[in-house]
Parts: C-alpha cells; sequence; structure tokens
C-alpha cells in the first residue's frame, strides 16, 4: 500500500513534468519516468509479464523514437521557440471534463458493491501464477485469440502503409530513395537511407 | 536462517555481487588490454606491480583524480543523468543471473524472477537512453551523432536478438533463467539451437556496442562518439557499464546456450564446482570479445544496418519458426 502512493505520487509528478517541462528532451525523460513507474505499479499488482512488456515496448521501442527524432529535429539543447501560451484558452474546459470524471468515476465507484476477489497469486518461480508469462499466454491465445488476430493484423497493415509512404526500393543498387510527389522541394537535408 | 530478515539476506548477497562484477570488470579490462597486446607483439600493460596487476586501480585513481568537464553547450541536468542510467541498468542485470545452484535447486542469484531474461531484455532497453541521452546533452555534433547511431543500432540488433532467445524460450518452456539452466541437464542448447547461439553472439557484440560493431565511437569518424565531451569519473561511469554489460551478455550466453553451471555431458555439478563451470565458460566469451576486437575490422554503418534487418532478422525468425513447428511435433524430445 505504501508502495502503490509512492508510485503514484511519482506517476502524477513525472506526469506534470512530462506536460510542463520546456525542452522536449526532458519532457521524453519525464514521461520515460512515469512508464517505470507504471510498470513498478503492474509488479506490484502481480502482473508481471504486463510490466516487462510495458518497459520493453514502450520505453524500450517507442519512447526511444522519440529520443531519436528531437534528436536528429533539434541538434542543439536549445529550447524550441515558444510560442503564444494556449493554456489559459483550454484551462477552463479543462478542470470541468477532469471534475466531471471524478465525479463519474467517484459515483460509479460508490455504486458498485465492494468485494474483495481472490486471485490465484503465486510465489515468484511458480510459471501458472496470476499475470506469469504463461498464463498471459494462455489467455492471450485461448479467450482473447479473435481481439489479437485482429489486433495483429491491424498493426500489420499500418507497418505496410508505413513502407509504402517512406519510399521504395531501387533493385539494382538497392538504395532507397524517397518517392517524388508532383510539386514536392528537394528535400534540404539528405536523409540517411537505411534508417528507416 | 529463518530468524534473519530476507531484505537482509537480499541486501548482503548483492553486495557480494556487486564487488565481485566490479573485480571481474576491473581484471577485464586489464585482461581486454593484455590479450590485445600480446595479439598485436607487444607486452601491454607491464609497469604497474607484476605483470600490470594493480593497472585497474592506477586508472581508478587517475580517472576519480581527472577533472570533470562540462561543455558550456551541454544541458546540464541531462548530462549528468545519462551515466547513471547506462550505470544502473547495466548493474541491475546482475541482480538476476544466477551463477550457480545448490544440490536442492536454490540458486546462488540475488533474486530468481519468473521472467528473468525478459528483464534482463527490459535493463538493456533502458540501458540505450543512457548513451542516447548522453549524445543528445552534450551539445556538439560528433557525440549527437554517435548516440543517433547508436539509438539505431541497438533498436535494431535488439530485435533479432528477442528473437534468436526465444527458440530458447520455447525449448525449455520457461523464461526463468533457473528453468533453462535445468533443462539443458542433458544437453545444451547450442546443439539444437545452432544458427540461434550463433545469432545471439553476433547480436550481443553489437548490443554492447563493441568491435567490430563499435560504430557508436568509431574514433577514426566520430572523435569519440557519444561520451567525446566526458571526462574522469563521468567518462568512468560509461566505461564501467560497456564492460558490464559485456559480462552481462557472456554470463546469458552461458546460461542460454552452454548450459548455465551444468558439466559438459550431464555431469552434475553444484554449489562450487558449478560456479567454476560458469566462470570457464563465461571467460571464454569475455575471451572470445577481446579476440573479436584485435581481429576483425569496424563495419560500415549502412552495412550494419543492412546486415541486422535483412539478414538475421529473417533467419532468426525462421529459426523461431522451425523451433516452434519441432517442439509442436516432437513435444519429449527435450
Amino acid at each position: 500500500m505504501i508502495a502503490f502512493w509512492i508510485l503514484a505520487l511519482l506517476m502524477i509528478a513525472s506526469a506534470v513534468f512530462t506536460v510542463t517541462a520546456k525542452k522536449p528532451v526532458y519532457s521524453v525523460v519525464g514521461l520515460l519516468a512515469n512508464f517505470v513507474c507504471l510498470a513498478a505499479l503492474y509488479l506490484e499488482l502481480q502482473a508481471e509479464f504486463l510490466a516487462v512488456i510495458q518497459i520493453v515496448v514502450y520505453s524500450g521501442a517507442i519512447l526511444i523514437l522519440f529520443v531519436f527524432v528531437i534528436a536528429l529535429l533539434s541538434s542543439g539543447v536549445r529550447p524550441f521557440d515558444v510560442g503564444p501560451n494556449r493554456a489559459p484558452h483550454i484551462l477552463y474546459p479543462a478542470i470541468v471534463i477532469a471534475v466531471l470524471a471524478l465525479a463519474g468515476m467517484t459515483v460509479s465507484a460508490l455504486r458498485t458493491p465492494v468485494a474483495v476477489v481472490q486471485l490465484p497469486v503465486g510465489q515468484t518461480g511458480d510459471a501458472n501464477a496470476f499475470g506469469s508469462v504463461g498464463n498471459f499466454g494462455t489467455a492471450l491465445f485461448t479467450t482473447n485469440l479473435l481481439p489479437f488476430e485482429v489486433t495483429a493484423f491491424i498493426l500489420m497493415v499500418a507497418v505496410i502503409g508505413v513502407v509504402l509512404i517512406a519510399g521504395d526500393e531501387d533493385p539494382t543498387t538497392g538504395v532507397v530513395r524517397r518517392r517524388k510527389r508532383p510539386g514536392a522541394r528537394e528535400p534540404i537535408v539528405k536523409s540517411e537511407p537505411t534508417i528507416r | 536462517m529463518s530468524s534473519v530478515p530476507i531484505w537482509l539476506i537480499v541486501l548482503i548477497k548483492a553486495i557480494i555481487v556487486l564487488f565481485v562484477v566490479i573485480t571481474v570488470f576491473a581484471y577485464s579490462m586489464l585482461a581486454e588490454r593484455k590479450v590485445m597486446g600480446w595479439m598485436q607483439l607487444r607486452p601491454g600493460p607491464n609497469r604497474v606491480g607484476p605483470w600490470g596487476l594493480l593497472q585497474p586501480a592506477a586508472d581508478a585513481v587517475k580517472m576519480m583524480f581527472k577533472e570533470d568537464l562540462t561543455p558550456e553547450t551541454a544541458d546540464p541536468l541531462i548530462y549528468r543523468l545519462a551515466p547513471f542510467i547506462s550505470l544502473i541498468c547495466a548493474m541491475g542485470t546482475f541482480a538476476i543471473i544466477p551463477f550457480s545452484a545448490n544440490k536442492d535447486g536454490s540458486l546462488w542469484a540475488v533474486g530468481n524472477v519468473n521472467a528473468g531474461i525478459l528483464l534482463v531484455f527490459c535493463m538493456t532497453s533502458i540501458g540505450v537512453y543512457g548513451i542516447s541521452l548522453a549524445g543528445w546533452a552534450s551539445g556538439s555534433k560528433f557525440p549527437l551523432l554517435g548516440s543517433v547511431r547508436s539509438t539505431a543500432q541497438m533498436i535494431s540488433y535488439e530485435l533479432a536478438m528477442s528473437m534468436s532467445v526465444i527458440g530458447v524460450l520455447i525449448l525449455a518452456g520457461s523464461t526463468a533463467l533457473s528453468d533453462i539452466v535445468n533443462a539443458q541437464y542433458r544437453v545444451w542448447f547450442i546443439i539444437p539451437q545452432l544458427v540461434g547461439f550463433v545469432i545471439y553472439l553476433i547480436t550481443a557484440i553489437a548490443e554492447t556496442n563493441r568491435a567490430p560493431f563499435d560504430l557508436v565511437e568509431a574514433e577514426t569518424e566520430l572523435v569519440g562518439g557519444f561520451h567525446t565531451e566526458y571526462s574522469g569519473l563521468r567518462f568512468g561511469l560509461f566505461f564501467i557499464a560497456e564492460y558490464l554489460n559485456m559480462i552481462t551478455v557472456s554470463c546469458l550466453a552461458t546460461l542460454l546456450f552452454l548450459g548455465g553451471w551444468n558439466g559438459p555431458f550431464g555431469l552434475p555439478s553444484f554449489g562450487l564446482l558449478g560456479l567454476l563451470w560458469f566462470i570457464i565458460k563465461a571467460g571464454f566469451f569475455l575471451f572470445f570479445y577481446i579476440w573479436l576486437r584485435s581481429t576483425l575490422p569496424r563495419f560500415r554503418y549502412d552495412r550494419l544496418m543492412a546486415f541486422g534487418w535483412k539478414v538475421l532478422l529473417p533467419v532468426a525468425t525462421l529459426n523461431l519458426i522451425l523451433t516452434a513447428v519441432a517442439v509442436a511435433v516432437w513435444p519429449t524430445h527435450v
């Protein structure tokens, strides 16, 4: 329980930091801290596999691409030119939405009868404990097979789309070229051919 | 033992592992310089202590007393944070690596985690941040180029590495490192998973940014890559992290493919004997690393990426599919 509160506070703090940080890289570091805390929270809930996937996929793959792009786009440590602050325009709607959401959650939580569900929590090293790799895989490939396959299919479509948009390969040289769109300007910086 | 609280046991184990690992780091560094020296027909470090045995201590003192410079263009916060990310992730993996086991099956490890191998991948995937943030935060072009290279390289090779390891996981039927080692009691996984082993070896070198895949710090083109601006102890942290990663992948190769603390031909080995086997096998991989470094020239960057995506990844995937089919057809062959 103590761990939950510490992690929850850390997560909120890092989320606020992510949103308010002036430099994009600071935001990424904040988000990284947030993800690690979230993974720790999963671990506390015995969802071992989910915690690992949270880190490997989100922190290890997706977030590192953010760093990659930011490093390429803003190759100094100078912050982006900050435009006019748009926060005042959205501040009041945001507060209203947040209060409504909190009220809705509280009402629904109070109306639900409190029931302590006894989960089959196992010892560390037990391959079939709740949230373990074995259990997760079984659930994924039996009860939730169709959603899993559909998600895989959608992701595949996205990947193929990205490859199509990004460019096509010259069969003789193996060099990937950007497709010229009508009226497109020549790129100022030549793109590194192999980083895709 | 029951009267001692568990956190104290874990703490003591962790401290022991920390000291052992740091010592191994210091002497693998010396071994690298010595072995490379012999391979290049020169003596290597031989001034500090007999056969240069005190060289690591001298280096450590030198590192500590060097001035710690921060470039004016650097981002101070992230510049200071990055080496720690690298080192913590490199250190963290040793918490879950089992070095040997007792006869009753209890492990010589700080902790036995069910998702062991996956947790190691977690650590390596966060370790990338150390290098990429360091390059960005240095605020000059060579480190930035180095970090961009390293990010792309490590992400690409991580895929093939995971793919090559999944074959082992299928054979062992578990992600816990102890179960994987126990499953190799009779036959080491290097025999059914030879392809996976070769891919693992190659990708592991790329993951640790070692020659011939050390384009991240290619001194002929990038001065020193991501750590060009670092000096003194902060550079030392990166240095330690690099060697610790090397030791980690050597230990993992031993655990996943060479039967861990099991002796060859199903010879029973527990306790200290198991530890001895483990050290011999992991030491071989460390030597292999040094051997490669003094033998092979550096890859060209586009070749490296093409090799990772067009050769290693498809072969690893094919190996994975074949393994899965074989296990499905002969479920009891392991």
